[in-house]
Parts: C-alpha cells; structure tokens; sequence
C-alpha cells in the first residue's frame, strides 16, 4: 500500500475507535443525568445482590464479609432437611394457585364488564370507587379486615349471630386464613388491574363489533370472539408477570396477618427469612433460604417467558 | 350504532346492576369504618350497623389525639412523603430522561439492568446490611433512600420522554440549547402529565410506608402513621406473631371506635389526594407510556 493510503487507513481506525469516546464525551451531560440513578441501583440493588455471598458462610457482623468463614452448601441443605421448608413451599405454592385461579381472571372479567358500559359517567363513577383500595397500604385493609372479622364487635360476627349463627374467630383461625387472604388481595387490587386490559380493549376498532353484530352475534358471543382475544397478549405478559412474583407473593400484606395460630397455613419463603434472619440473627441461613427463592423465582420467569415466545406472544424481555 | 335487541338490554340491565354491587361492596367497608368512628362506644355496641351514626360523637378522635403519638405520627409520614416524593422524583426523571436519548452509548447495558432488579434481588438480609453499613439503620433517610428508585416508575416515565416528538429536542438544538436546558426548559414542561401520576404514585407508596419502618427503624418517636395503625388495632389486639417494635403504651386493647378512628386518620391524605389522581388516570395520559 502507498503511503497515504496506510496513513488514511490509520486515521479511519483511530477516529473510528475515538468516535465511541468523542459520543461518550458529547453526550456527557446525558451520563451526568443518569449517574445518581445508576448509583442508586448499583448500591441498593446491585450491592445486595453481592451480599448474597454470605449464604455461602457462616456470617458473623463482627467479622464482616471477608473475615467470616466458608461453610458451602451447608445451609441449603439444612433448609431442605427442615421440616418447616415442606410446610413453606406447600403455603406458597397454594397460595399462589388460589392468586392465579381467584384474583387473576377478576380483574378481566370486571374489565370486560366496565368495557361493555356505554354510559361514561356511571362508568367512571364505578371506576373512581373500586380503584380505592390499591392506594390503602396493607395496614390500612388489615386493620379494617381486623375490625370487621374481630370476635368482640365486629360487624360479621354480629351479623352471624343475628341469622342465628356461631361467630367465628375468622382471624386465629387456619381454614379462614387462605379465603381471608384471597378477598383481600381482590378487595384491594382487582379494580386497579382493571386499567391496562381497559386501555387495551381501547385499542379495538368498533367496526369488528359491527361485523359481528351484523353477522347476528350476541353480546357474548361479541366479547368472546372479540373483545378477549384483542387482549390475550395483555393478559400473557400479565400472567409472566405474576408467575415471576410467584415466590414474592404478599410478604407485607401476610406478614401483618401472621399469628402462632395460624402459622402453618400462613408461613411463606419471606417471613420465615424475616423471623430466622432479623429476628433471630441467623443471617446466613436466611439468606441461603432468600436465596433460593429468588433463585427459584427467575428460573420460573424465565420458563414463563420462553413458554410464552413459544405461543407466538412477546415476552418481557 | 347500538344492538337495541331485548338479549342485548337484559345484558346491559345485569351488567350495569353487577358493576354498581362491585362498587358498593369495594367501599361498604370504608363507610363502616368513618361512620364507626364518629359515633360513641354505647351507640356502636347497641347498633352494630353504623352506617350513618345517629349518635355522632367526636370521643374516638379526642382520644387519639390527645397524646402526642399520632400527631407525631402524621409529620414522620407527611415529611417523608414530601421529600421522598421529590427526591425520587428527582432521581427518577433524571435517569429516566437519560435513557430516553436514543443516541446513548450502553442504554441498552443499563436499561436490562433495571428491568433484571424487577426480576432478581439480593433479598432482606444482604439489602438490609447494605443499609447498615451505610449508617442508615434508626434515621429517616432510611425511609426515603433504598427505596428512591422504582424501576417500574421508571420505565414508564422513560418510555413517556421517548415518546415525545424528536422534533423538540432538534430544535431546540439548534437554537443552541444544551442537554440541561433541553430537559429543564422544554421536556420536563411537557410532561408534567406523567410527573405528576408518577409523582402521586411515590407519593401513596411513601406515605404507606410500614415494612421499611419496622425493618430499619428502632426508635418508636421516629414511627410513620401507618407503624402506629398496626400498633394499635394488630397488634394491641394481641393477634399478631411478630411484636417487633411494640410500644408498651398501647397494651390495653383501644375500644372499636378509637381503631376505626386511627384507620381514618391513616387514610385520609391519600383520599384527599386521589381526586386528582382520577382525573389522569380518565384522560389515559398514563396508559400510552405503559404501552411503550
């Protein structure tokens, strides 16, 4: 090669390589923006995750990280051998199936039903109360649930009576605690979920209804060949979603519900991490156990996401 | 054009009567619980019903407010609430601004790694040696700063920006405005939609904040109104398993009506708020960012 032509071919390459850093530097207000943010997920997100190490030891606070001695897969194994994990995984699992059974077809179901509601102002009238509870914090519907349920005065038992019943003791009991939980989590988050299959059904086009009608379909028959499938992509990212909140379900709202009597239906992956690690100092081990479920957790999301690109929908990621 | 047959109007008839049940029942509770609280102990024991109290009485709230706890309370979670607010909107919209610009080097490195933390985490324990080896542990901040970020609210205030017509920014280049003023003069002006939803929604998760309190706080002056709700109706009510953070001043279980109060108290800044959060949720101002 000439001269100038191995000249010119070095100037390309070095511009070429300098042109990342001639945008990085051009764009660095843009870095500065994102810098506090970046930070904040890196030592509050990113940090912890680091700190999942200590699963793997024998922590001690006083040793820190680094001083604190290697103990392997030892309290995996202690989790497994515990008697309490079976009972956990089972509450969990449960729980869980009555969320998805129970609370995830609620919200379609209402939305389809408030979609179908030509009167705009009864429709937002209905909209403006049930999306209410979603901004009570869990102490706050507890607290009423409390109230209602509670054996001295509260107005369900006092309705039993009046029909001639026995009250019951809805809040130390084990049968009542999974029924209690399920329509709480309803009361509280069935109508917001209504808002993202209502802005879907939005995006239909009327004339499909038009069709339908003229070809003789009835209303239902409208919504099932109609209405539902326009959202089934809503609803399968939804469902991927909640699959990979599996293990995440509820700590807030069950811790508040916990009591020794009914802590055999009760107990999930998070409170025992709570009781174990916070409470009673074993770090390590409920991390090992934190772990796990998180673990677990991203593995199903995963699953869920592949089965769902699989069925032709998109995935979260 | 409208189906007028009789199957169509009996649909319409059920519907309509469903829809407005669901409503009842959603609030019922919530009536219940103010009206119990403007009537006397005697009325609330004789008519369990209150609905509309016929005996009103302001007994429940001059007993809770007449120590300082409560109205302690109220300013530990207003004071958080507003500043936690601003910071995380702060933090939020900057970041979000950030990686809205497509021509950004690692937007995609640095956006997976958000939505990862939605999917993974480090858990309570190493989270909370996180926060205590930051000096964290027993201080406000620790209400407002592990919390700041959400990355769901983030994604959405991010897909909003990206929305906005590129257009703007060109011009606005052209005229010689940097990247600073680009965000402050023209772009946060047009989105005051999605900052004040976003706003909102940090201002409800702030002001009911309990978990974090419990988790990080020790000392029982600094508890939000939510801590203290769960004092007195839970935990008072000696049902609950994890008596963490009990105040022994609250031993001798509150009558019903001074419950229902402390709920009320509890809740009402929010339902004073949520006029205006209606009002953006109609106009779907939210929804085309969600769909981004």
């Amino acid at each position: 090669m000439s001269d100038t032509a191995v000249k010119n071919t070095t100037i390309a390459r070095r511009t070429g390589e300098s042109g990342l850093l001639k945008r990085i530097i051009k764009n660095r207000a843009i870095y500065l923006m994102i810098l506090p943010g970046l930070l904040f997920f890196i030592i509050f997100k990113y940090a912890p995750m680091y700190g999942l190490i200590i699963a793997f030891q024998d922590y001690k606070p006083y040793l820190g990280i680094s001083g604190s001695p290697w103990v392997g897969l030892a309290h995996f194994e202690r989790l497994f051998a515990e008697p309490m994990f079976f009972t956990i995984l089972r509450n969990t699992l449960l729980l869980f199936l009555m969320n998805l059974c129970f609370y995830f077809p609620v919200p379609i179901i209402l939305a389809v039903m408030l979609n179908e509601v030509r009167r705009e102002a009864f429709k937002r009238f209905v909209q403006t109360l049930i999306y209410v509870p979603h901004f009570m914090s869990w102490v706050i519907i507890v607290s009423i649930t409390f109230v209602m349920l509670s054996m001295d005065r509260g107005i369900i038992n006092e309705l039993l009576v009046m029909m001639g019943f026995e009250k019951i003791n809805f809040l130390l009991s084990n049968e009542w605690f999974r029924p209690m939980y399920i329509l709480q989590v309803i009361w509280r988050e069935a109508g917001w979920g209504t808002i993202i299959y209502l802005a879907a059904m939005a995006a239909i086009d009327p004339q499909l209804y038009e069709a339908a009608r003229m070809d003789g379909a009835g209303r239902f028959r409208q919504i099932w060949h109609i209405t539902l499938p326009s959202i089934r992509s809503v609803i399968v990212v939804l469902l991927l979603l909640k699959i990979g909140d599996v293990l995440e379900l509820g700590f807030e709202h069950i811790y508040l519900l916990l009591n020794s009597m009914n802590r055999e239906v009760a107990e999930i992956f998070d409170t025992y991490v709570y009781t174990a690690g916070l409470k009673q100092g074993q770090y390590s081990f409920s991390t090992a156990v934190g772990f796990f479920k998180s673990v677990v957790g991203l593995i199903l999301v995963m699953i869920a996401n592949w089965l769902a690109k699989k069925a032709g929908e998109e995935g979260i990621y | 054009m409208h189906d007028k047959s009789l199957g169509s109007r009996v649909f319409d008839a059920v519907n309509y009567t469903l829809l407005a049940l669901v409503a009842l029942i959603t609030i019922l509770p919530f009536i219940h619980v103010v009206a119990g609280s403007f009537t006397t102990v005697q009325e609330l024991a004789e008519k369990q019903f209150v609905l509309i109290p016929t005996v009103w009485s302001l007994d429940a709230y001059r007993y809770v407010f007449s120590t300082n706890t409560l109205i302690r309370g109220l300013g530990v979670s207003i004071g958080v609430t507003v500043i936690g607010t601003l910071i995380s909107m702060f933090l939020t919209s900057l970041m979000a601004y950030g990686l809205s610009r497509r021509d950004l080097d690692g937007r995609r490195i640095i956006m997976f790694a958000v939505v990862f933390t939605m999917l993974f985490n480090g858990g309570m324990i190493p989270t909370f040696l996180v926060v205590k080896s930051m000096g964290l542990i027993d201080t406000y901040a620790s209400l407002i700063i592990p919390t700041a970020i959400n990355a769901f609210n983030l994604i959405i205030m991010r897909n909003f920006f990206q929305n906005l017509p590129d257009g703007i920014e060109e011009s606005a280049k052209i005229d010689g405005c940097g990247d600073w003023g680009i965000l402050f003069k023209i772009v946060i002006p047009l989105s005051m939609p999605a900052i004040a939803t976003i706003s909102l929604f940090y201002a409800v998760t702030y002001w009911n904040t309990y978990m974090t309190a419990i988790l990080y706080l020790n000392d029982s002056v600094k508890w939000p109104v939510q801590v203290i709700l769960r004092q007195i109706v839970i935990l008072a009510s000696g049902l609950s398993a994890d008596t963490s953070g009990m105040d022994d001043s609250f031993v001798t279980p509150p009558e019903q009506t001074v419950k229902m109060a402390v709920i009320v108290v509890a809740t009402l800044p929010i339902l004073l708020v949520y006029p205006f959060l209606q009002k953006h949720f109609a106009k779907g101002a939210l929804l085309g960012s969600i769909k981004g």
